[in-house]
């Protein structure tokens, strides 16, 4: 029903839903066959990151902005090791990108990394055809495979809801990021962007990353001044292991801090409730109220599931962030524990820095429990280097 | 916070007459934010003193003062209206300055007036270069190095500290950059800092290090009570630095940037727009960037709504204007909504899933020896804006939309030779990314380019991809072409007159047309929505592409579709939309569901909340009929979108559709003048002898015959455009020949020039039963000076009742003869009691909104409706055609000579003037009548 023309300069390759729509493209990057959750994100900037975000784990990303590879990829610009997503949708792959600093083409990076997408279709319609019908599955192929054969392999894609993925994308072995003069931070990674340890190792912590399954005991041993609970892929309703391992270290007392995933394992953990929404919030635009100071931060999103504010118990915890859009919970602060959470992404990367400041909360929080003294640091995301 | 509830009246500044740099864009922003401030609840008091405002409009405030934007008048009206704030950030510079005067005088102190919507006591910040770059400084913002001089010895010092030449030169608190630019060689540079120091109100010039070839992006913000600021733009220069931001084309979003440089841009905006007091409204900031080292700069602040807001505006779907007035009383952005989704938060960015093109429009052919090259001092007299999914689509939409005979970019005609390219593309000129297509045709590479211009490789590629895709189309016959190819080629903005002219064989876009719509290849519309795709909006804002899905549902309501005028140009201009603006309120009025289709981002007429449906599309034919094929509207208004609209008459005629009001052939009468005056023959209205040439010879036999000073113009043009007085043979074929190289197949027009003659305005409206004759203007200046500009006063002050009885009369004959339906405007000269008729024009004039301002009679409205159906004697039964002008009103014309130099200042009758103020005066013993008739018979050039 939707079609798209594409250039016999290039491999054709084509997108079919699980609702049985089929729309014609060019293969972009890898050749081959993928698929996952069809969803969008609405950044207009940072298509590397976004690709590269563990979050995306499993999903078909299709970007809004037309134009998808203008400054081509660059290391730093990497958010995890390599691609993430699935798969990625584009309506237009320039044939050259411009900027002194990249390393390489998108396309390129997307073959190198044997990452699949197409590009030259009509991401806008799709994009409305998603809003309506709710997210649902999808495969690319620039495989000569007839239309029926790939409705059907969309169909038979294991669903995202019920999914565990997290382990998927989590460390094999501890590791330390960096070594600092301020607090010890264990990170939990469910797949976390490298943004976040970015951010902390700004701040002069001493962070070590653990695998998602690591036991309580053996961080707790590292003697961290605080805990943190990553983002991740899929549906944190599985994760019953992650859950029970987040309640007992609610028990320890010591700061936690959460974002994405990790927030929503802190909300089960206290016994609220999460569910599936009907699109996700993913772009770079999301209006997030903080009710404790009145100001509005320009966010960025990327999530699928969300807490149920029906669910909180007040006695347990309080709502400190508000998505101005659909009063969706974008943010927690616990009454029973030192602990703070944010569905949304704080360290952004693509996106707006107006939500950096809720490390230095968490890190205030750690000094505030420990008896620590934070060390004098100046945030580079703060000050404009230039 | 919610609203403040301790104001009740507002006093809100327009921006004066039209001039380059300040143009109609303020008049979008003065009228959203009166709208805004009215629905709020507060009493308006407007004042402005340009009569060709919709802002100025009954209708927009509660109280209208067409007066000077003079510190003394605005004290005036505000000591007799007693306001409770004043908002001044929506009349640009002159409306900032003069709010600023009066704050110096401790006006607003002493009558307990609060000034709203910017920190008054840091404007001067940004305009004062040395306290901006402290205050960046400070911030820790890294800027250009640069220096302020007072006298030419400092600059000469500075200079060297630079580096030498190139630096830029921009004198302090001058508007639009007057006097600015870079100084390539040490001849030019004496001579530059002396007209920089003399044109500086503070005598004072800033000499920046010259940052050619960095690449410039705008921001535009917002910032409410709380210090929430949010950015509802990104625009992106095509034209690297050194170009004026108004001059060069630009997009939105921004292209080129990564995402981590653009957040660092994002950030130092938020951090600069918060270090200028405490505010809340609307501000834009610009930036410079070095792609190779990734060095950012400021550049400029204004904490105001600016052109590029209304830009911004129209680009995102985002009403800055109104929003910012909302902040202004007091609002926090999270406390409004999203008009456009109607469902999710106004305190949010913007994401466009299609890219904006705008195009500045220039004006040099009016401007005799005027330099074309384009520095940071502004030339361009207006702007059209392009939606498209792609760059290209939006680029060669834009190229359409200039209304200067481009079917698109290039592709259309002979290309230029190799040497002119390459001349043409060292400096930049309005037509430089044509010249850029030109060089890819003759095969040079981005690289090449790149080295020349400056330009981001990236839009480069794009248009050595409209060029390969070009080449492919040149190779394959109209009837071989399939779907898919032809689908790319739509895809890419080619319109059927570039396809037509690119395939081999002998097409015609008519032919282009039907085999595409053969092929089911005709353009979807898709809503500028705001949040791409995002969430359901119900704004009725379209753009073409050609996408799998049409989001523009049609209603089975009766339609008529208005087109607007297109790009502001000399003699074309905001009036238009004025008229357009009271044709969609009429059309409405009348039962109809009103579409408005236009290019100008710098109109009201195109705001998404004044039409039933907009959309923003080229006025150029095959996208008006694309909307028609689609809409079926009952028929079309072409009256009131100047000669940009009236051009496609023939058009529409030929495929037999609806034109309300005057037929086209005989508007065409009108255009022809061979049969017009054959029709004043018949009516026995003198007309001055005149002859028609198509050559010089013919042209000299002409003149010799008709006897000198000849009056020559090209035929089917506006605003007198190629317009000269020759005074001898010689002259004669110079102009002509000039002329002809202009426009080639042009009809030459000669007249007998009449001396010491006075020269009359007249518009009307006719019903077919009675014509009602509007207004009549006299001319101060002696016939022979454009009409726009010369000053005209309403009603004439010294005719005989017999002449006025005649002039009437040839109005009301021409009216009937050619059986107008609507407007009409008739141009006469009174040489002693003989009455000249010498043009009339079937559509809605610039003097129209002069005359309903004056007046109190909403002229357009009325002949909307005319066209509509409706009778004259309705209107008059009802007294709506009864003016309340008691005394004189005088338009007086507005010039922009401090952009051009080295352009005499003379008048002719070729129109300069960028745009008028208007002035009621009790008797014409007054400064406003007196003066322009003691120096009446001084600019006339011969």
């Amino acid at each position: 029903m939707i079609s798209a023309p594409s250039s016999s300069a290039h491999d054709p390759a084509k997108l079919a839903l699980a609702d049985g729509t089929v729309v014609r493209g060019r293969a972009l990057g890898h050749r081959g066959l993928t698929g996952g959750e069809l969803c969008f994100n609405t950044s207009m900037t940072g298509y590397q990151e976004i690709t590269t975000d563990p979050s995306y784990r499993g999903q078909l990303m299709m970007m809004t902005q037309p134009h998808i590879g203008n400054y081509g990829a660059s290391a730093e610009a990497m958010e995890a090791r390599k691609p993430m997503i699935a798969g990625l949708i584009v309506r237009d792959s320039p044939r050259c990108h411009s900027n002194p600093q990249a390393d390489e083409s998108l396309e390129d990076f997307m073959r190198r990394h044997s990452l699949v997408g197409i590009s030259g279709v009509d991401t806008r319609a799709l994009v409305r055809h998603v809003r309506d019908r709710g997210v649902m599955n999808a495969v690319i192929s620039s495989d000569p495979l007839d239309d029926e054969t790939l409705v059907q392999k969309a169909q038979d894609w294991p669903s995202m809801a019920g999914l565990e993925l997290a382990s998927e994308v989590t460390v094999a072995e501890p590791y330390t990021f960096c070594e600092g003069p301020g607090p010890r931070i264990a990170v939990y990674d469910f797949g976390v962007k490298q943004n976040i340890l970015r951010s902390f190792r700004r701040r002069g912590c001493t962070v070590k990353v653990m695998p998602q399954d690591t036991a309580l005991g053996e961080v707790l041993a590292w003697e961290p001044d605080g805990l943190f609970f990553s983002n991740g892929p899929g549906d944190p309703r599985p994760m019953e292991a992650a859950i029970d391992r987040v309640g007992n270290a609610i028990d320890t007392g010591l700061p936690i801090f959460g974002i994405c995933l990790g927030h929503q394992l802190m909300a089960l953990a206290q016994g609220f409730e999460v569910y599936k929404m009907h699109v996700g919030h993913r772009g770079a635009n999301h209006p997030v109220k903080n009710l404790d100071t009145g100001q509005v931060e320009v966010t960025t999103q990327n999530h699928g599931f969300a807490v149920d504010s029906a669910s909180i118990a007040p006695e347990v915890a309080r709502v400190t962030h508000l998505n101005l859009n659909d009063d969706t919970i974008e943010g927690l602060r616990f009454k029973t524990f030192a602990g703070l959470s944010l569905q949304y992404h704080p360290e952004a990367s693509p996106g707006p820095h107006d939500s950096h400041y809720h490390f230095d909360a968490f890190l205030k929080l750690v000094a505030r429990e420990r008896g620590l003294t934070l060390p004098e640091t100046t945030p580079s995301s703060a000050t404009i280097t230039v | 916070m919610p609203k403040r509830t301790d104001l009740d009246t507002i006093l809100l500044i327009g921006s004066g007459p039209i001039v380059i740099g300040q143009a109609c864009e303020f008049d979008y922003s003065g009228s959203q934010s009166a709208r805004a401030l009215m629905d709020e609840g507060y009493r308006v008091v407007l004042v402005n003193s340009n009569p060709a405002t919709i802002m100025t409009d009954p209708l927009m405030a509660d109280e209208v003062y067409l007066r000077p934007l003079t510190p003394s008048s605005i004290a005036q009206i505000a000591r007799e209206e007693e306001p409770d704030a004043v908002l001044p950030t929506m009349g640009g510079q002159t409306g900032l300055n003069v709010a600023q005067d009066l704050k110096e005088d401790g006006f607003w102190e002493e009558e307990g007036i609060e000034v709203i919507g910017v920190d008054i006591d840091t404007v001067q910040i940004t305009e004062d270069r040395q306290e901006f770059r402290t205050l960046m400084d400070d911030i820790g913002l890294d800027q250009s190095r640069s220096n302020t001089a007072k006298s030419l010895l400092e600059a000469k010092e500075i200079t060297q500290e630079l580096g030498g030449v190139p630096v830029v030169i921009r004198p302090s608190y001058t508007l639009g950059g007057s006097g600015g630019g870079i100084v390539w060689n040490a001849e030019d540079f004496e001579e530059m800092v002396t007209r920089g120091l003399e044109l500086s109100p503070a005598h004072q010039v800033l000499i920046d290090e010259c940052l050619f070839g960095w690449k410039e992006y705008e921001l535009e913000l917002l910032r409410d009570p709380n210090d929430n600021v949010i950015i509802i733009a990104s625009i992106e220069n095509v034209t690297p630095m050194g170009v004026h931001t108004g001059d060069s084309v630009t997009v939105a979003p921004q292209q080129t940037l990564t995402d981590k440089q653009f957040q660092r841009m994002r950030d130092a905006a938020i951090k600069a727009m918060n270090s200028i007091g405490t505010f809340a409204g609307g501000c834009n900031i610009q930036f410079a960037f070095e792609p190779g080292t990734g060095r950012m700069i400021v550049i400029e602040i204004n904490p105001r709504v600016s052109r590029s807001s209304a830009l911004a505006s129209k680009a995102t779907g985002y009403p800055i204007a109104k929003v910012a007035s909302k902040l202004a009383v007091g609002y926090t952005l999270d406390e409004l909504p999203n008009e456009i989704t109607g469902d999710t938060s106004a305190c949010f960015e913007p994401s466009l899933d299609y890219v904006v093109t705008k195009i500045p429009r220039f004006n040099f052919d009016k401007f005799e020896g005027v330099d074309e090259e384009l520095t940071t001092q502004m030339k361009a007299v207006g702007e059209v804006m392009s939606i498209g999914r792609t760059f290209n689509e939006s680029l060669q939409k834009a190229w359409q939309s200039l209304e200067i005979g481009y079917a698109g970019l290039g592709a259309d005609r002979a290309d230029a030779d190799p040497d002119t390219v390459r001349e043409r593309l060292k400096t930049p000129h309005w037509d430089t990314l044509l010249h850029v297509r030109h060089a890819f045709r003759q095969g040079a590479s981005v690289e090449e380019v790149h080295d020349i211009t400056q330009i981001d490789p990236w839009f480069l590629y794009q248009i050595q991809d409209l060029v390969a895709l070009e080449a492919e189309i040149r190779q394959t016959p109209l009837h071989e072409m399939d779907e898919r190819g032809l689908r790319a080629a739509k895809r890419a903005g080619f319109s059927d007159e570039q396809i037509a002219y690119l395939v081999p064989g002998d097409t015609g876009d008519r032919e282009v047309r039907a085999h595409r719509t053969a092929h089911d290849i005709t353009p979807t519309y898709q809503v500028v929505d705001t949040c791409a795709g995002e969430f359901p909006a119900e704004t009725p804002y379209y753009y073409s592409s050609y996408e799998t899905v049409n989001e523009s549902t049609v209603t089975d309501r009766d339609k008529v579709l208005i087109l607007g005028s297109g790009p502001n140009r000399i003699g074309q201009g905001i009036e238009f939309d004025y008229s357009c603006v009271h044709g969609v309120k009429a059309a409405q009025e009348m039962g109809y569901e009103a579409l408005m289709l236009n290019c100008n981002p710098e109109t009201v007429s195109t705001d998404f909340d004044v039409a039933d449906k907009l959309y923003f599309e080229p006025v150029f034919w095959e996208r008006v009929q694309d909307v028609i094929d689609l809409e079926q509207p009952e028929g079309v208004i072409l009256q009131l979108g100047g000669q940009t609209a009236i051009k496609l008459g023939e058009r529409f005629e030929e495929d037999g559709i609806e034109i309300f009001g005057t037929s086209y052939s005989k508007m065409d009468l009108v255009e022809d003048r061979g049969k017009f005056t054959d029709i004043l023959q018949t009516l026995e209205i003198p007309f001055p002898p005149y002859g028609v040439a198509h050559s010089v010879g013919e042209a000299v036999a002409t003149a010799d015959r008709l006897g000198y000073p000849t009056l020559i113009r090209p035929s089917y043009v506006l605003g007198g455009e190629g317009m000269r007085i020759a005074i001898n043979r010689d002259e004669v074929a110079t102009y002509v020949e000039n002329i002809l190289s202009i426009y080639p197949d042009n009809e030459i027009l000669l007249d007998r020039f009449l001396q010491d003659a006075i020269e009359l305005d007249v518009d009307t409206v006719c019903d077919g039963e009675e014509v009602w004759i509007a207004g009549i203007m006299q001319h101060i200046e002696p016939a022979g000076v454009h009409s726009g500009d010369s000053t005209a006063v309403l009603p004439p002050f010294e005719l005989s009742a017999d002449v006025l009885a005649t002039v009437r009369e040839h109005v009301r004959a021409i009216a009937f003869e050619l059986g107008v339906v609507g407007l009409m405007n008739v141009q006469l000269i009174v040489r002693g009691e003989t009455v000249y008729v010498i043009e009339a024009n079937p559509r809605a004039s610039r003097t129209v909104p002069f005359i309903a301002k004056a007046k109190g009679i909403p002229i357009p409205a009325i002949a909307t409706k005319v066209m509509l159906g409706e009778s004259l004697a309705t209107f008059r039964e009802a007294g709506a055609l009864e003016s309340d002008l008691s005394g004189y009103a005088i338009k007086e014309p507005v010039f922009s000579w401090d952009k051009f130099p080295e352009v005499p200042k003379e008048l002719g009758p070729e129109m300069k003037s960028t745009g008028e103020a208007i002035a009621f005066v009790d008797s014409l013993d007054d400064e406003h009548f007196e003066q322009p008739y003691e120096m009446k018979d001084l600019y006339l050039s011969q």
